[in-house]
């Protein structure tokens, strides 16, 4: 299911995951974190951000444990646990953050 | 974590250069979908395994992901024991100053930032082979 912005097509896989790791801007952010029925907020964009940097550095998305660690560590310990990751993405930080910082899905994410 | 909780010893030992075939990546990923359990994990590296952690990888000429980052992300999935065996990385000409440097934070020492890759012998590898629970051989 090809993921349409501003005219575009970008292409994803089976689970909206986009493709191309190098189609990703900020309306195509939105664009994912629509599809998930999140409004992105100033605390959602530090989140992505992060995983964005981390992919970079690394070439992998932290699973989730190590996540809040290092967001801990980056943010402040009242942004560093899970339920705060949680509260913005309901559905798994890892899994629908991810998708909205245009990464593929963690290894090892369920 | 309830206290009936078992934690294995978990070695896995990468026999084979990072690419052209698909064992290193594979190990690698299971290291890191494994490290979710909480185990006591090691890695070893031996034979032309330890090319898997040289410097300076560069995968544009073969057309294959460079994953060599990623073992800088160890760390932060709590593995603290990188074991390189010397006569390996000797046969090819190799020293420490060849590989990645790989780090972990001591929970137990304030967080200190320590070495995780040690250099030991075939046969001090063996001893810690002979310590483990399982040992995944890629």
């Amino acid at each position: 299911m090809p993921l349409e912005v501003n005219g575009k097509t970008y292409e994803t896989d089976e689970e909206g995951y986009l493709a191309n790791l190098s189609d990703w801007s900020e309306d195509v952010a939105k664009a994912l974190a629509e599809s998930e029925g999140l409004e992105m907020t100033e605390n959602h964009w530090e989140v992505v951000n992060f995983l964005r940097e981390y992919y970079q550095e690394y070439q992998i998305a932290p699973a989730v444990r190590v996540l809040t660690k290092a967001i801990g560590k980056k943010l402040g310990k009242d942004k560093g646990n899970s339920k705060y990751l949680y509260e913005l993405f309901p559905y798994g930080p890892a899994k629908q953050a991810c998708k909205v910082a245009g990464l593929p899905k963690p290894t090892g994410c369920v | 974590m309830s206290d009936e909780q078992v934690t294995k010893k978990f070695l896995y030992v990468n026999r084979k250069a990072p690419y052209g075939t698909i064992y290193a990546l594979e190990s690698l990923e299971v290291v890191l979908i494994g490290a979710a359990f909480e185990q006591d994990v090691s890695l070893a590296f031996i034979g032309d395994g330890v090319y898997q952690l040289t410097k300076g990888q560069d995968t544009k000429g073969i057309g294959v992901k460079n994953f060599s980052p990623t073992y800088r992300a160890l760390g932060e999935y709590d593995i603290q024991k990188i074991y390189v065996e010397k006569e390996s990385l000797e046969a090819r000409g190799l020293t420490l100053d060849d590989l990645q440097h790989l780090v972990y934070e001591d929970e137990d020492d304030d967080w200190a930032e320590k070495d995780a890759i040690k250099l030991v012998s075939a046969k001090e590898l063996g001893e810690i082979m002979e310590q483990q629970d399982v040992v995944l051989s890629f």
